[in-house]
């Protein structure tokens, strides 16, 4: 047996166990508790920021009018459809009359009957009138009683009386005829204002009580968005500030706005406050109400602050902080934190030296024990 | 004195170490099997360590939100936020569901409705109390993106999911936008987490399809008691009140430090008449009775191919120890020891279970990733898959060296 064969076949050998045993190794020392966690590492900013609430809505309108009879009736017809836009004054349809026609005739007569019982009256008054003068005339020369001087007295009283009453019988029944007359004139459904039509509740035929509405109308030009924000992330909102509304209908063009009033009242139940929000210039073709919308408000930019990413935040033993990564290791940071962006910046208001290098994404959970090795990135293709 | 097993294993050393090799692949299988097992048990722990949470409040006589399906009223987290020895609460809810990528992130594309599902990505969707990072149920840490700013339509997905940054999924009706990326965030099954706002959840989860809102405002509306004439609004009262859900899964309750959990939680088991699990009690639940019987599966499979493996390197051993059997005669003839022959086979088989077992490591930590599960390799695992593996070489080369002492030293003259 030579000694190449063997040398050669010792070398083979070598050559295939010394890799495989150099991969064993690296893969020990690669995974598992021995394996440092990749983490990135970013030094916390001095920089502004430009805090934003964000919010949720739905379009509404300021002004709706809900248009209906004053007493119960029947629908005789509309005149309007929906989407229709009217003016003010504008007659929208008319409630059946049934009766009404027939209401006001006798009324006119029961007018006429109390007319004549008017004119009786001023007969019998004229009459009682002269009566009573004669019957003086004739108690001063003494040609008759005093008794029946006074009952004439008493006659020409009671005949002033019935005048005045059924004076005021044929006021009362004018007034009765022009109340209904003006019934009459409420049939039709007018339109209060300029709007537009949103709703037809009812068809001609069908019964409405009063209170019920026919037609729905709303204010075009008082469409507001009700904007919805959760309390944690509603502190700055205050009227007036610029906001910009993303119709659901239109993502691809943002809407210039601004807050027109914060409602005093919260909702309690959704813990969310309440704002409402009006476009600059209304888009066309409006927007249907209720189309969802998402609401960004600007604050004004604060001062400069040490900034740092909200993906750095950790909560450890019960405290806000970031991991600091020291030449002597991690070290973890408690924070007193300021206000944040809606990127993800949050500024610091102390615990942190400016200029420190802080743990932003880790593979795993950090302990102060880690062992770490710094990466640019630790997801492929991320920024 | 020269090693026997050396020179032997350098005379074929083709054969021993190709051997190795493919004993090596089996063994990576079967360490891998072992992870699988460790990554269930790890998925359940990783689920719980990952909520952040030391207690779950969950609805009387339920096992949890993982567990079993649990409703609240998601005005509960008040009343045990007022508790003594409670920290935070945090309201969340869970739901394993088919997310849909959107295929591109034109945002008109989506409006216009053209926008197609490119693939379904399975998930556990977690709704998240608003609050910030640190909050309970929020994810601990991230590996990309930032944090949820925005109460609405925003998303972070565990990094299985396969999403990336910037990508637009649809959660039932609404399109929500990646913005940060997790990893190690799994439900107990498995399932990537993809986390969104507390307030869209509950909407994905407990609000119904745009048809069955209809078909159940016209049941409403066919119903006498429900649209009476004379009263207005009544109908839209009731509708209003019927397509509304304020539920929530589960509350998430941080005890205070110094207090005790279990204290905490059977105070809230006796005074608000919830179900209160501490973190041992449902690491039990998860790991004993979720996972119980997948993990009866793999230690089947386990003892199964251990006793493949033990067969395996004993036939190998055997048959080599066959091939040279001349040789060991030609031995036996010049007077070595039996002990001597016995210890080159053993040395051999241990030869062959040490290549095994490195290539069995490298090739299952190589492999872990590429598992659709997740894989845990605990480094006590492979110590025990060691010291197994090399019991199994000294047994099984037992049959072998039986062969070879019964060898008859004329046979090396005879044949």
């Amino acid at each position: 047996m030579s000694r190449l064969p063997l040398q050669r076949r010792t070398l083979a050998l070598l050559a295939v166990v010394l890799p495989l045993l150099a991969l064993f190794i690296y893969v020990v020392l690669r995974s598992g508790p021995l394996a440092p966690v990749a983490v990135t590492v970013a030094t916390a900013e001095q920089r502004s920021i430009t805090p934003a609430l964000f919010g949720i809505g739905t379009v509404e309108a300021r002004t709706t009018y809900h248009v209906g009879p004053t007493v119960s009736g029947r629908v005789l017809r509309l005149s309007v459809e929906v989407g229709d836009r009217v003016t003010a004054g504008q007659v929208l349809g008319e409630m059946d009359a049934v009766d009404f026609d027939e209401r006001l005739r006798a009324q006119a007569a029961a007018v006429q009957r109390a007319q004549a019982a008017l004119k009786d009256a001023q007969a019998r008054q004229q009459q009682a009138q002269t009566q009573a003068t004669r019957y003086a005339e004739l108690l001063a020369v003494r040609a008759t009683s005093e008794e029946i001087a006074t009952a004439r007295q008493q006659d020409l009283a009671s005949a002033n009386a019935a005048l005045a009453g059924s004076q005021a019988e044929v006021a009362r029944l004018r007034a009765e005829q022009e109340a209904l007359r003006t019934q009459r004139g409420q049939l039709r459904l007018r339109a209060p204002a300029d709007a537009l039509v949103t709703a037809r509740l009812a068809e001609p035929g069908s019964t409405v009580v009063p209170g019920q509405a026919v037609v729905d109308l709303v204010d075009p030009n008082s469409l507001w968005v009700n904007v919805r924000f959760d309390q944690t992330s509603a502190a700055g909102l205050a009227a007036g500030l610029p906001a910009q509304v993303l119709l659901r209908s239109d993502v691809g063009a943002p809407l210039a706005a601004r807050v027109l009033r914060v409602e005093p009242l919260a909702d309690a139940v959704t813990e969310e406050t309440l704002a409402k929000v009006v476009l600059a210039s209304l888009p066309t073709p409006l927007p249907p109400l209720g189309t969802l919308a998402e609401v960004t408000i600007h604050l004004p930019e604060l001062a400069a602050a040490p900034t740092i990413p909200n993906a750095a935040l950790r909560r450890v033993d019960g405290k806000m902080g970031v991991w600091e990564l020291g030449a002597d290791g991690l070290r973890f940071a408690p924070l007193v934190l300021g206000q944040a962006d809606l990127d993800g910046q949050v500024q610091v208001h102390s615990g942190l030296a400016e200029g420190a290098r802080i743990v932003v994404y880790s593979e795993k959970e950090l302990t102060a024990r880690s062992n770490t090795h710094v990466v640019d990135r630790i997801v492929k293709g991320a920024p | 004195m020269i090693s026997l097993a050396g020179r032997d294993i350098l005379h074929a050393w083709g054969k021993f170490v190709f051997t190795g090799i493919g004993l090596g692949l089996l063994i990576g299988v079967t360490l891998t099997m072992a992870g699988v097992y460790r990554g269930m048990v790890d998925d359940g722990r990783a689920l719980l360590d990952n909520s952040g949470a030391d207690i779950w409040v969950v609805q009387q006589g339920t096992l949890g939100p993982y567990a079993e399906p649990s409703s609240l009223n998601d005005s509960t987290w008040r009343s045990l936020r007022a508790l003594p020895g409670v920290q935070d609460a945090a309201n969340v809810t869970y739901l394993t569901m088919q997310v849909q990528r959107l295929a591109g992130n034109g945002s008109a594309a989506d409006a216009a409705g053209t926008a197609r599902a490119a693939s379904d990505v399975r998930a556990m969707v977690v709704g998240i109390a608003p609050g910030g990072s640190g909050t309970p149920g929020w994810p601990p840490y991230l590996v990309a993106g930032r944090q949820l700013t925005r109460s609405h339509y925003e998303a972070v997905a565990d990094i299985a999911s396969g999403l990336a940054l910037g990508e637009r999924i649809q959660i039932r009706r609404n399109v929500y936008t990646v913005v940060g990326l997790t990893r190690r965030m799994v439900s107990s099954g498995g399932d990537p987490m993809v986390f969104i706002p507390l307030k869209d959840a509950q909407a994905a989860q407990f609000l119904r399809d745009n048809d069955a809102l209809w078909q159940s405002r016209h049941r409403t509306a066919a119903n006498p008691a429900f649209n009476r004439p004379g009263v207005p609004g009544l109908l839209d009262a009731v509708i209003a009140s019927q397509s509304s859900n304020p539920s929530v899964n589960a509350v998430l309750v941080r005890v205070r430090p110094g207090h005790d959990a279990e204290e905490v939680a059977a105070s809230i088991q006796r005074w608000q008449r919830l179900t209160a699990t501490t973190r041992a009690q449902m690491e039990d639940i998860l790991v004993g009775k979720l996972i119980a019987t997948s993990a009866k599966q793999i230690g089947m499979f386990l003892a199964i191919l251990a006793l493949v493996s033990a067969a395996i390197v004993a036939f190998i051993i055997y048959t080599l120890t066959l091939g040279k059997i001349r040789e060991i005669a030609v031995l036996k003839l010049i007077g070595t020891k039996n002990r001597t022959i016995a210890g080159m086979i053993v040395q051999q088989a241990l030869g062959l279970g040490l290549i095994g077992f490195v290539v069995g490591k490298i090739s299952a930590t190589l492999m872990a990733p590429a598992f659709p599960k997740y894989v845990l390799l605990v480094p006590e695992d492979t110590a025990m898959g060691l010291a197994a593996i090399l019991a199994i070489c000294v047994l099984a080369s037992g049959v072998a060296i039986r062969a070879a002492l019964r060898v008859d030293p004329a046979e090396a003259v005879g044949g």
